[in-house]
Protein backbone atom coordinates (compact mmCIF):
# COMPACT_ATOMS: atom_id res chain seq x y z
CA UNK A 1 0.00 0.00 0.00
CA UNK A 2 1.62 3.61 -0.65
CA UNK A 3 0.94 6.21 1.00
CA UNK A 4 1.56 9.97 0.33
CA UNK A 5 4.11 11.07 1.58
CA UNK A 6 5.06 14.67 3.02
CA UNK A 7 7.02 15.88 -0.56
CA UNK A 8 10.51 15.67 0.07
CA UNK A 9 13.16 17.70 -2.00
CA UNK A 10 13.44 21.42 -2.80
CA UNK A 11 10.57 22.98 -2.59
CA UNK A 12 11.36 26.69 -2.95
CA UNK A 13 8.35 28.27 -0.75
CA UNK A 14 8.73 28.39 2.96
CA UNK A 15 7.39 25.34 4.38
CA UNK A 16 5.58 27.33 6.77
CA UNK A 17 2.73 25.65 9.53
CA UNK A 18 0.49 26.08 7.60
CA UNK A 19 1.67 23.55 4.81
CA UNK A 20 2.36 21.41 7.54
CA UNK A 21 -1.30 21.55 9.41
CA UNK A 22 -2.81 20.81 5.22
CA UNK A 23 -0.56 17.49 4.65
CA UNK A 24 -1.23 16.60 8.42
CA UNK A 25 -5.23 16.37 7.89
CA UNK A 26 -4.72 14.99 4.20
CA UNK A 27 -2.24 12.11 5.94
CA UNK A 28 -4.81 11.39 8.97
CA UNK A 29 -7.42 11.24 6.80
CA UNK A 30 -6.24 9.21 3.79
CA UNK A 31 -5.40 7.12 7.18
CA UNK A 32 -9.34 6.73 7.77
CA UNK A 33 -9.87 5.89 4.21
CA UNK A 34 -7.22 3.22 3.61
CA UNK A 35 -7.90 1.25 7.47
CA UNK A 36 -10.57 -0.94 6.33
CA UNK A 37 -9.11 -1.64 2.92
CA UNK A 38 -5.75 -2.60 4.60
CA UNK A 39 -7.47 -4.39 7.38
CA UNK A 40 -9.16 -6.80 4.48
CA UNK A 41 -5.85 -6.92 2.98
CA UNK A 42 -3.68 -8.38 6.26
CA UNK A 43 -6.86 -10.73 7.48
CA UNK A 44 -6.90 -12.02 4.02
CA UNK A 45 -3.37 -13.32 4.02
CA UNK A 46 -3.54 -14.46 7.97
CA UNK A 47 -4.32 -17.97 9.15
CA UNK A 48 -6.96 -18.23 11.50
CA UNK A 49 -4.82 -18.99 14.42
CA UNK A 50 -3.10 -15.78 13.94
CA UNK A 51 -6.75 -13.83 13.31
CA UNK A 52 -7.87 -15.33 16.76
CA UNK A 53 -4.67 -13.10 18.64
CA UNK A 54 -6.42 -9.72 16.89
CA UNK A 55 -3.64 -7.71 15.78
CA UNK A 56 -5.88 -6.76 12.91
CA UNK A 57 -3.96 -4.04 11.85
CA UNK A 58 -0.57 -5.67 11.76
CA UNK A 59 1.40 -7.94 8.71
CA UNK A 60 0.87 -11.41 8.88
CA UNK A 61 3.20 -13.15 10.58
CA UNK A 62 2.83 -16.72 8.85
CA UNK A 63 1.79 -14.93 4.94
CA UNK A 64 -0.68 -17.32 3.21
CA UNK A 65 -3.01 -16.76 0.21
CA UNK A 66 -5.05 -20.50 0.94
CA UNK A 67 -7.95 -17.92 2.18
CA UNK A 68 -8.13 -16.44 -1.59
CA UNK A 69 -8.44 -19.85 -2.67
CA UNK A 70 -10.77 -21.02 -0.44
CA UNK A 71 -13.14 -17.90 -0.87
CA UNK A 72 -12.77 -17.88 -4.93
CA UNK A 73 -14.03 -22.30 -5.13
CA UNK A 74 -15.14 -23.78 -2.21
CA UNK A 75 -16.17 -20.76 0.41
CA UNK A 76 -19.88 -22.66 1.16
CA UNK A 77 -23.41 -20.78 0.73
CA UNK A 78 -26.05 -22.32 2.42
CA UNK A 79 -25.63 -26.10 1.27
CA UNK A 80 -23.37 -25.70 -1.87
CA UNK A 81 -19.77 -25.53 -1.23
CA UNK A 82 -18.34 -23.90 -4.54
CA UNK A 83 -17.27 -20.33 -3.44
CA UNK A 84 -17.68 -17.11 -4.80
CA UNK A 85 -16.71 -17.68 -8.38
CA UNK A 86 -20.34 -18.84 -9.13
CA UNK A 87 -21.28 -15.37 -7.98
CA UNK A 88 -18.85 -14.03 -10.14
CA UNK A 89 -19.74 -15.39 -13.36
CA UNK A 90 -23.39 -14.96 -12.94
CA UNK A 91 -22.85 -11.48 -11.92
CA UNK A 92 -20.62 -11.50 -15.48
CA UNK A 93 -23.64 -12.94 -17.15
CA UNK A 94 -25.90 -10.13 -15.43
CA UNK A 95 -23.66 -7.05 -16.06
CA UNK A 96 -22.82 -7.72 -19.82
CA UNK A 97 -26.27 -7.80 -21.35
CA UNK A 98 -27.71 -5.31 -18.96
CA UNK A 99 -25.16 -2.74 -19.48
CA UNK A 100 -25.44 -2.58 -22.85
CA UNK A 101 -28.83 -2.90 -23.45
CA UNK A 102 -29.54 -0.08 -20.78
CA UNK A 103 -26.99 2.10 -22.57
CA UNK A 104 -28.29 0.83 -25.98
CA UNK A 105 -32.05 1.94 -24.90
CA UNK A 106 -31.15 5.04 -22.60
CA UNK A 107 -29.15 6.96 -25.56
CA UNK A 108 -31.72 6.10 -28.29
CA UNK A 109 -34.27 7.30 -25.34
CA UNK A 110 -32.39 10.45 -24.95
CA UNK A 111 -31.67 11.16 -28.75
CA UNK A 112 -35.72 11.18 -29.43
CA UNK A 113 -35.98 13.39 -26.52
CA UNK A 114 -33.57 15.79 -27.39
CA UNK A 115 -33.80 16.57 -31.41
CA UNK A 116 -37.28 15.64 -31.95
CA UNK A 117 -40.65 17.25 -30.22
CA UNK A 118 -42.70 14.41 -29.83
CA UNK A 119 -45.92 14.81 -27.64
CA UNK A 120 -45.80 13.59 -24.04
CA UNK A 121 -42.02 13.62 -24.41
CA UNK A 122 -41.28 15.51 -21.53
CA UNK A 123 -43.84 14.46 -19.06
CA UNK A 124 -41.97 10.92 -19.77
CA UNK A 125 -38.41 12.52 -19.03
CA UNK A 126 -40.28 14.21 -15.53
CA UNK A 127 -41.25 10.71 -14.92
CA UNK A 128 -38.14 9.10 -15.31
CA UNK A 129 -36.18 11.54 -13.55
CA UNK A 130 -38.65 11.32 -10.38
CA UNK A 131 -38.35 7.81 -10.59
CA UNK A 132 -34.77 7.77 -9.85
CA UNK A 133 -35.27 9.39 -6.73
CA UNK A 134 -37.60 6.69 -5.40
CA UNK A 135 -36.64 3.68 -3.43
CA UNK A 136 -37.11 0.37 -5.50
CA UNK A 137 -39.33 -1.10 -2.20
CA UNK A 138 -42.25 1.49 -3.81
CA UNK A 139 -42.34 -0.55 -6.97
CA UNK A 140 -40.80 -3.73 -6.05
CA UNK A 141 -43.64 -6.09 -4.78
CA UNK A 142 -45.85 -5.76 -7.73
CA UNK A 143 -42.85 -6.47 -9.97
CA UNK A 144 -42.55 -9.57 -8.67
CA UNK A 145 -45.76 -10.40 -9.17
CA UNK A 146 -46.12 -8.75 -12.67
CA UNK A 147 -42.49 -10.94 -13.53
CA UNK A 148 -44.19 -14.04 -12.58
CA UNK A 149 -47.15 -13.53 -14.19
CA UNK A 150 -44.97 -12.85 -17.79
CA UNK A 151 -43.03 -16.01 -16.26
CA UNK A 152 -39.35 -13.94 -16.43
CA UNK A 153 -39.33 -13.86 -12.70
CA UNK A 154 -36.29 -15.91 -10.95
CA UNK A 155 -34.14 -15.91 -14.41
CA UNK A 156 -31.44 -14.13 -15.78
CA UNK A 157 -33.76 -12.32 -18.48
CA UNK A 158 -36.44 -11.36 -15.34
CA UNK A 159 -33.04 -9.72 -13.60
CA UNK A 160 -31.51 -7.65 -16.89
CA UNK A 161 -35.15 -6.51 -17.75
CA UNK A 162 -34.65 -4.98 -14.08
CA UNK A 163 -31.48 -3.51 -14.86
CA UNK A 164 -32.76 -1.95 -18.16
CA UNK A 165 -35.64 -0.57 -16.33
CA UNK A 166 -34.09 1.05 -13.29
CA UNK A 167 -31.17 2.02 -15.42
CA UNK A 168 -33.48 4.03 -18.00
CA UNK A 169 -33.66 7.24 -15.83
CA UNK A 170 -30.51 7.64 -15.20
CA UNK A 171 -29.10 6.86 -18.95
CA UNK A 172 -31.48 8.92 -20.28
CA UNK A 173 -30.58 11.86 -18.46
CA UNK A 174 -26.95 11.74 -19.08
CA UNK A 175 -27.53 11.34 -23.00
CA UNK A 176 -30.02 13.91 -22.52
CA UNK A 177 -28.40 16.51 -21.43
CA UNK A 178 -24.83 15.74 -23.42
CA UNK A 179 -26.66 15.52 -26.40
CA UNK A 180 -28.52 19.24 -25.41
CA UNK A 181 -24.54 20.35 -25.34
CA UNK A 182 -23.80 19.84 -28.89
CA UNK A 183 -24.33 22.11 -31.59
CA UNK A 184 -27.77 21.79 -32.91
CA UNK A 185 -26.77 23.00 -35.89
CA UNK A 186 -24.95 19.96 -37.44
CA UNK A 187 -28.10 18.03 -36.86
CA UNK A 188 -30.38 20.84 -38.71
CA UNK A 189 -27.82 20.29 -41.99
CA UNK A 190 -28.26 16.77 -41.60
CA UNK A 191 -31.88 16.74 -41.48
CA UNK A 192 -31.74 19.46 -44.32
CA UNK A 193 -29.70 16.96 -46.46
CA UNK A 194 -32.86 14.52 -45.99
CA UNK A 195 -31.26 12.41 -43.41
CA UNK A 196 -33.41 10.09 -41.44
CA UNK A 197 -33.84 9.55 -38.03
CA UNK A 198 -31.41 6.42 -38.15
CA UNK A 199 -29.08 7.86 -40.36
CA UNK A 200 -28.65 11.09 -37.87
CA UNK A 201 -27.88 9.11 -34.85
CA UNK A 202 -25.74 6.62 -37.00
CA UNK A 203 -23.97 9.09 -38.39
CA UNK A 204 -24.20 12.37 -36.65
CA UNK A 205 -24.75 12.07 -33.09
CA UNK A 206 -22.90 8.51 -32.22
CA UNK A 207 -19.63 9.48 -33.92
CA UNK A 208 -19.64 12.77 -31.49
CA UNK A 209 -21.04 10.46 -28.25
CA UNK A 210 -17.72 8.38 -27.17
CA UNK A 211 -17.49 10.79 -24.14
CA UNK A 212 -20.88 10.03 -22.73
CA UNK A 213 -20.58 6.35 -23.51
CA UNK A 214 -17.34 5.65 -21.49
CA UNK A 215 -18.89 7.51 -18.47
CA UNK A 216 -22.35 5.38 -18.99
CA UNK A 217 -20.64 2.26 -19.08
CA UNK A 218 -18.12 3.61 -15.85
CA UNK A 219 -21.46 3.97 -14.38
CA UNK A 220 -23.52 1.22 -15.37
CA UNK A 221 -20.86 -1.39 -14.46
CA UNK A 222 -19.96 -0.32 -10.79
CA UNK A 223 -23.87 0.53 -10.48
CA UNK A 224 -25.02 -3.29 -11.68
CA UNK A 225 -22.02 -5.00 -10.28
CA UNK A 226 -23.05 -3.25 -6.82
CA UNK A 227 -26.36 -3.82 -6.55
CA UNK A 228 -27.67 -6.07 -4.02
CA UNK A 229 -31.71 -5.76 -3.42
CA UNK A 230 -32.77 -6.44 -7.30
CA UNK A 231 -30.32 -9.15 -7.55
CA UNK A 232 -31.11 -10.41 -4.68
CA UNK A 233 -35.10 -10.36 -5.23
CA UNK A 234 -35.32 -11.48 -9.51
CA UNK A 235 -32.09 -13.52 -10.36
CA UNK A 236 -33.41 -16.64 -8.32
CA UNK A 237 -31.22 -19.37 -6.87
CA UNK A 238 -28.93 -19.79 -9.74
CA UNK A 239 -28.15 -16.89 -10.99
CA UNK A 240 -27.88 -14.99 -7.29
CA UNK A 241 -24.71 -11.71 -8.01
CA UNK A 242 -21.39 -11.63 -6.07
CA UNK A 243 -22.77 -9.04 -3.82
CA UNK A 244 -25.35 -11.72 -2.78
CA UNK A 245 -23.69 -14.53 -2.41
CA UNK A 246 -21.04 -12.46 -0.77
CA UNK A 247 -23.57 -11.67 2.04
CA UNK A 248 -24.37 -15.11 1.91
CA UNK A 249 -20.96 -16.54 2.59
CA UNK A 250 -20.41 -14.19 5.32
CA UNK A 251 -23.22 -14.02 7.40
CA UNK A 252 -25.11 -17.10 7.18
CA UNK A 253 -22.20 -19.50 8.47
CA UNK A 254 -22.46 -21.53 11.50
CA UNK A 255 -20.01 -22.01 14.01
CA UNK A 256 -17.29 -19.64 13.95
CA UNK A 257 -16.81 -16.99 11.49
CA UNK A 258 -13.96 -18.11 8.65
CA UNK A 259 -12.62 -14.37 8.96
CA UNK A 260 -9.64 -14.95 6.69
CA UNK A 261 -11.87 -16.47 3.67
CA UNK A 262 -14.46 -13.93 4.63
CA UNK A 263 -11.98 -11.02 3.87
CA UNK A 264 -10.86 -12.52 0.62
CA UNK A 265 -14.01 -13.20 -0.70
CA UNK A 266 -15.35 -9.21 0.40
CA UNK A 267 -12.51 -8.24 -1.28
CA UNK A 268 -12.72 -10.17 -4.90
CA UNK A 269 -16.48 -9.17 -5.11
CA UNK A 270 -15.13 -5.42 -4.88
CA UNK A 271 -12.06 -5.95 -7.64
CA UNK A 272 -14.35 -5.12 -10.65
CA UNK A 273 -15.68 -1.99 -9.65
CA UNK A 274 -12.23 -0.40 -7.95
CA UNK A 275 -10.64 -1.75 -11.15
CA UNK A 276 -13.09 0.06 -13.15
CA UNK A 277 -12.64 3.12 -10.61
CA UNK A 278 -8.40 3.08 -10.64
CA UNK A 279 -8.57 2.85 -14.12
CA UNK A 280 -10.87 5.51 -15.64
CA UNK A 281 -9.11 8.22 -13.12
CA UNK A 282 -11.32 11.30 -13.54
CA UNK A 283 -13.98 9.89 -15.89
CA UNK A 284 -15.23 8.30 -12.96
CA UNK A 285 -15.74 11.85 -11.31
CA UNK A 286 -16.90 12.90 -14.68
CA UNK A 287 -19.04 10.10 -14.17
CA UNK A 288 -20.32 11.25 -10.62
CA UNK A 289 -20.69 14.81 -11.16
CA UNK A 290 -22.88 13.96 -14.61
CA UNK A 291 -25.24 11.33 -13.37
CA UNK A 292 -25.58 13.45 -9.88
CA UNK A 293 -29.21 11.42 -9.38
CA UNK A 294 -27.45 8.00 -8.73
CA UNK A 295 -27.94 7.28 -4.94
CA UNK B 1 -29.55 25.36 -26.18
CA UNK B 2 -32.46 26.38 -28.18
CA UNK B 3 -34.61 23.25 -29.10
CA UNK B 4 -35.76 22.94 -32.47
CA UNK B 5 -39.41 24.79 -32.20
CA UNK B 6 -42.17 23.02 -33.67
CA UNK B 7 -43.70 24.91 -36.24
CA UNK B 8 -47.22 26.37 -36.45
CA UNK B 9 -50.32 23.83 -36.87
CA UNK B 10 -50.72 24.07 -40.71
CA UNK B 11 -47.83 22.10 -41.09
CA UNK B 12 -48.75 19.80 -38.09
CA UNK B 13 -49.21 16.59 -40.49
CA UNK B 14 -45.36 16.72 -42.03
CA UNK B 15 -44.15 17.58 -38.76
CA UNK B 16 -46.27 14.70 -37.37
CA UNK B 17 -44.48 12.33 -40.22
CA UNK B 18 -41.36 13.62 -39.50
CA UNK B 19 -41.52 13.14 -35.83
CA UNK B 20 -42.94 9.30 -36.02
CA UNK B 21 -39.53 7.61 -35.85
CA UNK B 22 -38.87 9.52 -33.02
CA UNK B 23 -42.29 8.58 -31.17
CA UNK B 24 -41.57 4.83 -32.18
CA UNK B 25 -38.33 5.05 -30.89
CA UNK B 26 -39.69 6.55 -27.55
CA UNK B 27 -42.11 3.28 -26.60
CA UNK B 28 -40.07 1.14 -24.77
CA UNK B 29 -39.16 3.79 -22.34
CA UNK B 30 -42.72 4.52 -22.22
CA UNK B 31 -43.82 1.27 -21.91
CA UNK B 32 -41.24 0.46 -18.92
CA UNK B 33 -42.62 4.13 -17.53
CA UNK B 34 -46.71 3.12 -17.20
CA UNK B 35 -46.05 -0.17 -16.53
CA UNK B 36 -43.56 -0.07 -13.57
CA UNK B 37 -42.63 3.53 -12.78
CA UNK B 38 -46.65 4.21 -12.63
CA UNK B 39 -48.03 1.31 -12.82
CA UNK B 40 -46.11 -1.04 -10.25
CA UNK B 41 -45.93 2.42 -8.02
CA UNK B 42 -49.69 2.85 -8.06
CA UNK B 43 -50.38 -0.80 -7.35
CA UNK B 44 -48.16 -0.37 -4.16
CA UNK B 45 -50.20 2.14 -3.24
CA UNK B 46 -53.11 0.25 -3.84
CA UNK B 47 -52.06 -2.39 -1.95
CA UNK B 48 -51.89 -0.32 0.97
CA UNK B 49 -55.64 -0.04 1.09
CA UNK B 50 -56.22 -3.53 1.22
CA UNK B 51 -56.31 -6.23 3.71
CA UNK B 52 -53.38 -8.24 2.02
CA UNK B 53 -51.35 -10.60 3.75
CA UNK B 54 -49.57 -13.48 2.37
CA UNK B 55 -51.00 -12.53 -1.37
CA UNK B 56 -52.43 -9.36 -2.79
CA UNK B 57 -56.43 -8.89 -2.39
CA UNK B 58 -58.10 -6.64 -3.66
CA UNK B 59 -60.44 -5.49 -0.76
CA UNK B 60 -60.65 -1.63 0.58
CA UNK B 61 -59.96 -1.28 4.52
CA UNK B 62 -59.27 2.02 4.26
CA UNK B 63 -56.48 2.80 6.34
CA UNK B 64 -56.42 0.03 8.79
CA UNK B 65 -52.99 -0.90 7.60
CA UNK B 66 -51.47 2.62 8.21
CA UNK B 67 -53.18 2.19 11.73
CA UNK B 68 -51.08 -0.73 11.93
CA UNK B 69 -48.06 0.54 10.74
CA UNK B 70 -47.84 3.50 13.00
CA UNK B 71 -48.95 1.30 15.74
CA UNK B 72 -45.86 -1.42 15.13
CA UNK B 73 -43.05 -0.66 17.48
CA UNK B 74 -40.83 -2.03 14.28
CA UNK B 75 -41.58 0.45 12.45
CA UNK B 76 -41.89 3.31 14.45
CA UNK B 77 -38.18 2.47 15.56
CA UNK B 78 -37.24 1.91 12.30
CA UNK B 79 -38.12 5.42 11.26
CA UNK B 80 -36.42 6.92 14.17
CA UNK B 81 -33.33 5.30 13.54
CA UNK B 82 -33.72 6.53 9.63
CA UNK B 83 -34.38 10.36 10.86
CA UNK B 84 -31.32 10.39 13.28
CA UNK B 85 -29.18 8.95 10.27
CA UNK B 86 -30.25 10.65 8.20
CA UNK B 87 -29.15 13.86 9.97
CA UNK B 88 -25.98 12.91 11.13
CA UNK B 89 -24.69 10.74 8.10
CA UNK B 90 -25.83 14.20 5.34
CA UNK B 91 -24.20 16.71 7.65
CA UNK B 92 -20.62 14.42 8.39
CA UNK B 93 -20.06 13.61 4.73
CA UNK B 94 -21.25 17.25 4.11
CA UNK B 95 -18.62 18.89 6.46
CA UNK B 96 -16.16 16.17 6.09
CA UNK B 97 -15.96 16.29 2.01
CA UNK B 98 -16.07 20.34 2.38
CA UNK B 99 -12.70 20.09 4.65
CA UNK B 100 -11.35 17.44 2.03
CA UNK B 101 -12.14 19.23 -0.92
CA UNK B 102 -10.48 22.24 0.83
CA UNK B 103 -7.73 20.65 2.21
CA UNK B 104 -6.82 18.95 -1.67
CA UNK B 105 -7.29 22.88 -3.04
CA UNK B 106 -4.30 23.92 -1.43
CA UNK B 107 -2.11 23.40 -4.82
CA UNK B 108 -0.58 19.98 -2.52
CA UNK B 109 1.55 17.61 -3.89
CA UNK B 110 0.33 14.06 -4.68
CA UNK B 111 -3.66 15.58 -5.38
CA UNK B 112 -4.40 12.88 -7.40
CA UNK B 113 -3.15 10.00 -5.20
CA UNK B 114 -5.10 12.01 -2.40
CA UNK B 115 -8.49 12.22 -4.23
CA UNK B 116 -8.42 8.39 -5.70
CA UNK B 117 -7.89 7.46 -1.71
CA UNK B 118 -10.54 9.61 -0.80
CA UNK B 119 -13.20 8.42 -3.60
CA UNK B 120 -12.20 4.75 -3.92
CA UNK B 121 -14.80 3.86 -1.21
CA UNK B 122 -17.99 5.12 -3.26
CA UNK B 123 -16.81 3.14 -6.39
CA UNK B 124 -17.91 -0.15 -3.83
CA UNK B 125 -20.69 -1.57 -2.78
CA UNK B 126 -22.64 -1.04 0.28
CA UNK B 127 -22.56 -4.76 1.55
CA UNK B 128 -18.76 -4.71 1.00
CA UNK B 129 -18.36 -1.52 2.64
CA UNK B 130 -20.91 -3.02 5.66
CA UNK B 131 -18.72 -6.58 5.56
CA UNK B 132 -15.22 -4.69 6.00
CA UNK B 133 -16.63 -2.58 9.03
CA UNK B 134 -18.68 -5.10 10.55
CA UNK B 135 -15.15 -6.93 10.57
CA UNK B 136 -13.19 -3.57 11.48
CA UNK B 137 -15.37 -2.66 14.58
CA UNK B 138 -15.61 -6.39 15.63
CA UNK B 139 -15.45 -6.05 19.55
CA UNK B 140 -13.45 -8.94 19.92
CA UNK B 141 -11.12 -9.18 17.65
CA UNK B 142 -10.99 -5.66 15.93
CA UNK B 143 -10.71 -1.79 16.42
CA UNK B 144 -11.14 -2.21 20.26
CA UNK B 145 -8.62 -5.05 20.87
CA UNK B 146 -6.00 -3.03 18.92
CA UNK B 147 -6.33 -0.04 20.60
CA UNK B 148 -6.36 -1.94 23.97
CA UNK B 149 -3.06 -4.31 23.12
CA UNK B 150 -1.52 -0.99 23.15
CA UNK B 151 -2.03 -0.81 26.17
CA UNK B 152 -5.61 1.22 27.25
CA UNK B 153 -7.02 -1.59 28.83
CA UNK B 154 -10.11 -0.02 29.26
CA UNK B 155 -10.68 1.18 26.00
CA UNK B 156 -14.45 0.28 24.92
CA UNK B 157 -15.36 1.05 21.26
CA UNK B 158 -18.63 -2.40 21.21
CA UNK B 159 -20.87 0.02 19.51
CA UNK B 160 -21.75 -2.59 17.04
CA UNK B 161 -23.01 -4.80 19.86
CA UNK B 162 -24.46 -2.14 21.64
CA UNK B 163 -28.07 -1.32 21.27
CA UNK B 164 -27.94 2.85 21.85
CA UNK B 165 -25.06 2.91 19.59
CA UNK B 166 -25.02 0.56 16.61
CA UNK B 167 -27.09 3.45 14.50
CA UNK B 168 -23.52 5.54 14.72
CA UNK B 169 -21.53 2.68 13.62
CA UNK B 170 -23.94 2.80 10.46
CA UNK B 171 -23.46 6.41 9.89
CA UNK B 172 -19.51 6.02 10.18
CA UNK B 173 -19.54 3.66 7.47
CA UNK B 174 -21.73 5.24 5.40
CA UNK B 175 -19.84 8.56 5.95
CA UNK B 176 -16.98 6.54 4.92
CA UNK B 177 -18.02 5.46 1.84
CA UNK B 178 -19.93 8.76 0.88
CA UNK B 179 -17.57 11.78 1.71
CA UNK B 180 -15.59 10.99 -1.77
CA UNK B 181 -18.40 11.67 -3.43
CA UNK B 182 -19.11 15.61 -1.77
CA UNK B 183 -15.46 16.13 -2.06
CA UNK B 184 -15.35 15.44 -5.74
CA UNK B 185 -18.38 17.53 -6.21
CA UNK B 186 -17.02 20.53 -3.87
CA UNK B 187 -13.87 20.27 -5.66
CA UNK B 188 -15.27 20.99 -9.05
CA UNK B 189 -17.16 23.86 -7.39
CA UNK B 190 -13.86 25.16 -5.28
CA UNK B 191 -11.96 25.10 -9.07
CA UNK B 192 -14.78 27.29 -10.41
CA UNK B 193 -13.68 30.21 -7.74
CA UNK B 194 -12.30 32.72 -9.40
CA UNK B 195 -8.65 33.60 -8.41
CA UNK B 196 -9.35 37.42 -8.34
CA UNK B 197 -10.91 36.85 -5.15
CA UNK B 198 -8.04 35.46 -3.27
CA UNK B 199 -5.78 38.33 -4.35
CA UNK B 200 -8.44 40.52 -3.14
CA UNK B 201 -8.61 38.78 0.10
CA UNK B 202 -4.94 38.70 0.80
CA UNK B 203 -4.57 41.90 0.37
CA UNK B 204 -7.65 42.94 2.47
CA UNK B 205 -5.37 40.76 4.97
CA UNK B 206 -8.35 38.48 5.53
CA UNK B 207 -7.65 35.20 6.51
CA UNK B 208 -7.98 31.94 4.28
CA UNK B 209 -10.47 30.45 6.74
CA UNK B 210 -12.64 33.29 7.14
CA UNK B 211 -12.80 33.48 2.84
CA UNK B 212 -13.54 29.97 2.78
CA UNK B 213 -16.23 30.26 5.88
CA UNK B 214 -18.22 33.48 4.54
CA UNK B 215 -17.43 33.78 0.78
CA UNK B 216 -16.59 30.47 -0.97
CA UNK B 217 -18.96 28.03 1.05
CA UNK B 218 -22.25 30.70 -0.26
CA UNK B 219 -20.46 30.53 -3.39
CA UNK B 220 -20.93 26.88 -3.48
CA UNK B 221 -24.42 25.97 -2.15
CA UNK B 222 -25.85 24.93 -5.23
CA UNK B 223 -23.24 22.06 -5.36
CA UNK B 224 -24.15 21.43 -1.67
CA UNK B 225 -27.64 21.56 -2.18
CA UNK B 226 -27.02 18.51 -5.16
CA UNK B 227 -24.91 16.52 -2.86
CA UNK B 228 -27.27 16.99 -0.02
CA UNK B 229 -30.16 15.37 -2.09
CA UNK B 230 -27.73 12.43 -3.40
CA UNK B 231 -27.11 11.59 0.49
CA UNK B 232 -30.60 12.08 1.22
CA UNK B 233 -31.69 9.86 -1.51
CA UNK B 234 -29.35 6.97 -0.20
CA UNK B 235 -30.99 7.70 3.55
CA UNK B 236 -33.89 6.56 1.99
CA UNK B 237 -32.71 3.73 0.19
CA UNK B 238 -30.35 2.29 3.14
CA UNK B 239 -30.87 -1.08 3.47
CA UNK B 240 -27.94 -3.19 1.73
CA UNK B 241 -25.07 -1.82 4.05
CA UNK B 242 -27.57 -2.39 7.26
CA UNK B 243 -28.23 -5.94 5.77
CA UNK B 244 -24.44 -6.49 5.70
CA UNK B 245 -23.11 -4.76 8.37
CA UNK B 246 -26.16 -5.49 11.32
CA UNK B 247 -29.02 -7.47 10.01
CA UNK B 248 -31.26 -4.76 11.29
CA UNK B 249 -29.71 -5.47 15.37
CA UNK B 250 -29.08 -6.40 18.07
CA UNK B 251 -32.60 -6.41 18.28
CA UNK B 252 -34.37 -4.00 16.40
CA UNK B 253 -32.24 -1.46 17.58
CA UNK B 254 -30.61 -0.48 13.34
CA UNK B 255 -33.52 -1.59 11.91
CA UNK B 256 -35.02 0.66 8.96
CA UNK B 257 -37.96 1.30 6.75
CA UNK B 258 -36.45 -0.32 3.84
CA UNK B 259 -35.65 -3.33 5.30
CA UNK B 260 -38.70 -3.27 7.23
CA UNK B 261 -40.78 -3.28 3.56
CA UNK B 262 -38.71 -6.22 2.23
CA UNK B 263 -39.05 -8.04 5.45
CA UNK B 264 -43.04 -7.88 4.90
CA UNK B 265 -42.70 -8.09 1.51
CA UNK B 266 -40.88 -11.27 1.35
CA UNK B 267 -40.64 -12.96 4.50
CA UNK B 268 -43.55 -11.60 6.92
CA UNK B 269 -46.42 -12.42 4.58
CA UNK B 270 -47.87 -8.96 5.07
CA UNK B 271 -48.05 -7.15 1.57
CA UNK B 272 -50.61 -5.03 3.04
CA UNK B 273 -48.33 -3.72 5.61
CA UNK B 274 -45.23 -3.53 3.85
CA UNK B 275 -47.25 -1.60 1.35
CA UNK B 276 -48.37 1.05 3.56
CA UNK B 277 -44.89 1.17 4.43
CA UNK B 278 -43.20 1.67 1.02
CA UNK B 279 -46.02 4.51 0.76
CA UNK B 280 -44.98 6.77 3.51
CA UNK B 281 -41.00 6.35 2.43
CA UNK B 282 -42.70 7.03 -1.32
CA UNK B 283 -44.42 10.60 0.30
CA UNK B 284 -41.56 11.21 1.89
CA UNK B 285 -38.53 11.13 -0.81
CA UNK B 286 -40.97 12.96 -3.11
CA UNK B 287 -41.92 15.50 -0.28
CA UNK B 288 -37.90 15.79 0.21
CA UNK B 289 -36.84 15.80 -3.39
CA UNK B 290 -39.71 16.91 -5.81
CA UNK B 291 -39.22 20.70 -5.36
CA UNK B 292 -35.30 20.19 -6.14
CA UNK B 293 -36.13 17.91 -8.90
CA UNK B 294 -38.31 20.50 -10.07
CA UNK B 295 -35.99 23.71 -9.85
CA UNK B 296 -32.84 21.78 -11.19
CA UNK B 297 -34.34 20.09 -13.93
CA UNK B 298 -37.57 20.40 -14.97
CA UNK B 299 -38.57 24.26 -15.01
CA UNK B 300 -38.59 25.80 -18.13
CA UNK B 301 -34.93 27.76 -18.49
CA UNK B 302 -35.29 31.44 -19.89
CA UNK B 303 -32.53 32.25 -22.28
CA UNK B 304 -29.37 30.83 -20.77
CA UNK B 305 -26.29 32.46 -22.20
Amino acid sequence: MTVATVPQGARPKTFDKGRLLVYAVLLIASAFFLTPLWVMLMTSFKTMAEIRQGQILAWPQHFTVDAWFKAWSSACTGLTCDGIRVGFWNSIRILVPSVILSIALGGLTGYAMTFYRVRGANLLFAILLIGAFIPYQVFIYPMVRLFSIIGIYDSLTGIVVVHIVFGLSLMTLLFRNYFSSLPIELFNAARVDGAGFLTILRHVVLPMSAPIIIVATILQVTGIWNDFILGLTFAGRDNRPMTVLLNNIVNSQQGEAAYDVDMAATILTAIVPLAVYFASGRWFVRGVAAGAVKG
Amino acid sequence: MDKPKAMAGSRAYSLWRRQAPAAIALIPAAVMVVTIYLGAMLWTVRLSFSSSKMLPVFDLVGLQQYDRLFATERFVLSSWHIALFGVLFIAGSLAIGFLLAVFIDQKVRFEDAFRTIFLYPYSMSFIVTGLAWQWFLNPSLGLQKVVRDLGFANFTFDWLVQPDLVMFTLVIAAIWQASGLVMAILLAGLRGVDSELWKATQIEGIPTWRVYMSIVLPMLSPMLVTASVLLAVSVAKLYDLVVAMTKGGPGLSSEVPAKFIMDNFFERANVGLGSAAATMLLVTVVALVGPWIYVEHLRPRRNKA
